[in-house]
């Protein structure tokens, strides 16, 4: 695998980057309001 | 006098009233209109080259102004919900409140802007297609302005959202619109050759008035709706 | 149209959806390494380079965009005319998602033209038209949050939509136009070789597969916080 890319790394590399941190993120931030709304709704559910 | 009628001459009596009508609508055309070759120089012949986009979009933004105004007087105060239980058809309302906008706005900025065309050193055919190509854009700009303002009609601060909303929808008017005085400026056959972008954009404004009137009066109907 | 009406039941959707996630992560994770992986394998193009690489991530972040917003007129449609009761959060949840999409395919376009023609930001056609597209995803984001009630922010927003959906294809074509006026070269692009086939296409599905994967979890925790609203109110009263 070549990952030498010259005189276009300035480009590649923040577009991958770019795309990858605001893809992992929205999955995190994805996740992470779903278990609230779970943890949140069990407790609600335990107490009725 | 038919309904439709009553409420359009209405409309601009009040629209005449409050804020001075057209007089807001113009103040701001010419402000801008003044302010452009401030941030951009002197250069005529620059500025003849810009004068179609700047016009165009600071015609768009004068008429935003009263815009959010549109439905929410009536709104406000329960007019709305009479009207809309009148015999005439609330899209009929809607296209009412839209000439009557197009009266007060629209029309009153398309005869300032030969005024300002000067300001930027257009030449008479371009002027010529500026005036008419506000003439028959504005009224597109008065009725995707309508769908906007039904959209809002409930918010207090709605006057923030409306122009977010409707600005990209009326992005094909500024083009054919600048792009018609921009096809004179600069094609050899002068006013003929914006012929094409003057059809392109009396398109347009013939959809968004036949339509809008149907989304804004859905909108309307939904925020009555309680 | 039955079909949807079956799964239209929270309930249901919670069961299906609970099914189905776990597929659609896996698949999503497999389609996306296979992607990278071919991707940088592949040599570089004979026009354009190794800047082609950039090429697999902005294809697939602009179909998206589009094909978002196309999904979200689909879930209007199915709130105003048909009262779907989950059309809305869809419609909803599935909006930040398409403008995040919109934003990648900006930048990415950008960082794919500098090397290609020099500078960040070119007005042709496509990109304009995917700016223009941002702001009527923000503009529908935007009217959502400003009504509070929801049954009627989601009427409003389905409105809005439909609206947009109409007025897209006018925009894109308004901007085809412009550009043909003010420019008049089309930039670049032949068919790509076959060998950058695979790795776009599994870029695209996988990305596909992430917003579905996303989506589906998003409505799932509407729906539990609506359920979680309902209780405290009831436990209120």
């Amino acid at each position: 695998m070549n990952f030498d890319m010259g005189a276009y790394s300035a480009y590649i590399w923040p577009a991958y980057g770019i795309s990858a941190l605001a893809l992992i993120g929205a999955t995190l931030w994805t996740v992470a309001s779903w278990r609230r709304a779970k943890a949140k709704l069990a407790a609600l559910e335990k107490k009725s | 006098m038919s309904p439709f009628a009553t409420l359009l001459v209405r409309d601009i009596r009040l629209a005449a009233r409050s804020g001075g009508g057209a007089a807001l609508a113009l103040s701001f055309f010419a402000l801008v209109a003044t302010l452009v070759p401030l941030g951009v120089g002197a250069d005529l012949h620059l500025l003849s080259r810009v004068a179609g986009g700047v016009l165009w979009v600071a015609a768009v933004l004068a008429a935003l102004l009263s815009l959010d105004r549109l439905f929410q007087g009536d709104f406000e105060d329960g007019s709305l919900e009479l009207i809309a239980l009148s015999p005439l058809p609330l899209e009929l309302t809607a296209l009412a409140k839209i000439a009557a906008h197009w009266l007060s706005t629209g029309l009153p900025l398309t005869l300032l802007s030969p005024l300002l065309a000067l300001l930027f050193n257009l030449p008479g055919p371009a002027t010529a297609t500026l005036f008419v190509s506000l003439l028959i854009g504005t009224p597109a700009v008065s009725a995707v302005g309508a769908i906007g303002a039904s959209l809002t009609l409930s918010l207090k601060r709605g006057g923030l959202i409306l122009p977010l909303i409707i600005l990209p929808l009326l992005a094909p008017a500024v083009i054919f619109g600048a792009g018609a005085v921009a096809l004179t400026l600069d094609g050899p056959m002068g006013i003929e050759g914006a012929g094409g972008a003057l059809e392109l954009l009396a398109a347009f404004a013939f959809g968004a008035v036949l339509l809008s009137p149907f989304a804004a009066a859905a909108s309307v109907r939904l925020n009555l709706s309680n | 149209m039955q079909f949807l009406f079956r799964y239209a039941n929270p309930h249901q959707f919670m069961r299906l959806s609970g099914a189905v996630l776990p597929y659609t992560v896996l698949a999503t994770i497999l389609c996306l390494s296979a992607a990278l992986y071919l991707g940088f394998t592949a040599p570089p193009d004979y026009q354009q380079g190794r800047t082609v690489l950039i090429l697999f991530i902005h294809v697939p972040a602009a179909s998206l965009a589009m094909g978002i917003y196309g999904a979200i007129a689909v879930c209007s449609l199915l709130s105003l005319v048909w009262r779907h009761p989950l059309a809305d959060i869809a419609a909803r949840t599935a909006a930040p998602l398409g403008a995040l999409f919109t934003a990648l395919g900006l930048i990415t376009g950008a960082l794919w033209g500098k090397p290609m023609w020099g500078t960040y930001w070119v007005w042709d056609a496509r990109l304009t038209s995917f700016l223009l597209l941002l702001f009527i995803y923000l503009g529908y984001m935007a009217l959502w949050n400003a009504i509070e009630d929801d049954t009627r922010a989601g009427r409003a927003a389905a409105i809005l939509a439909l609206v947009g959906a109409v007025n897209i294809p006018i925009i894109k074509f308004s901007v085809n136009w412009w550009n043909t006026l003010h420019q008049g070269e089309s930039i670049v692009s032949g068919a790509l070789a076959p060998v950058f086939l695979a790795p776009l296409l599994l870029m695209l599905l996988g990305y596909g597969l992430l917003f579905a994967t996303l989506w589906m979890v998003r409505i799932r925790t509407v729906i539990m916080e609506r359920r979680a609203r309902t209780l405290m109110q009831a436990g209120e009263a």
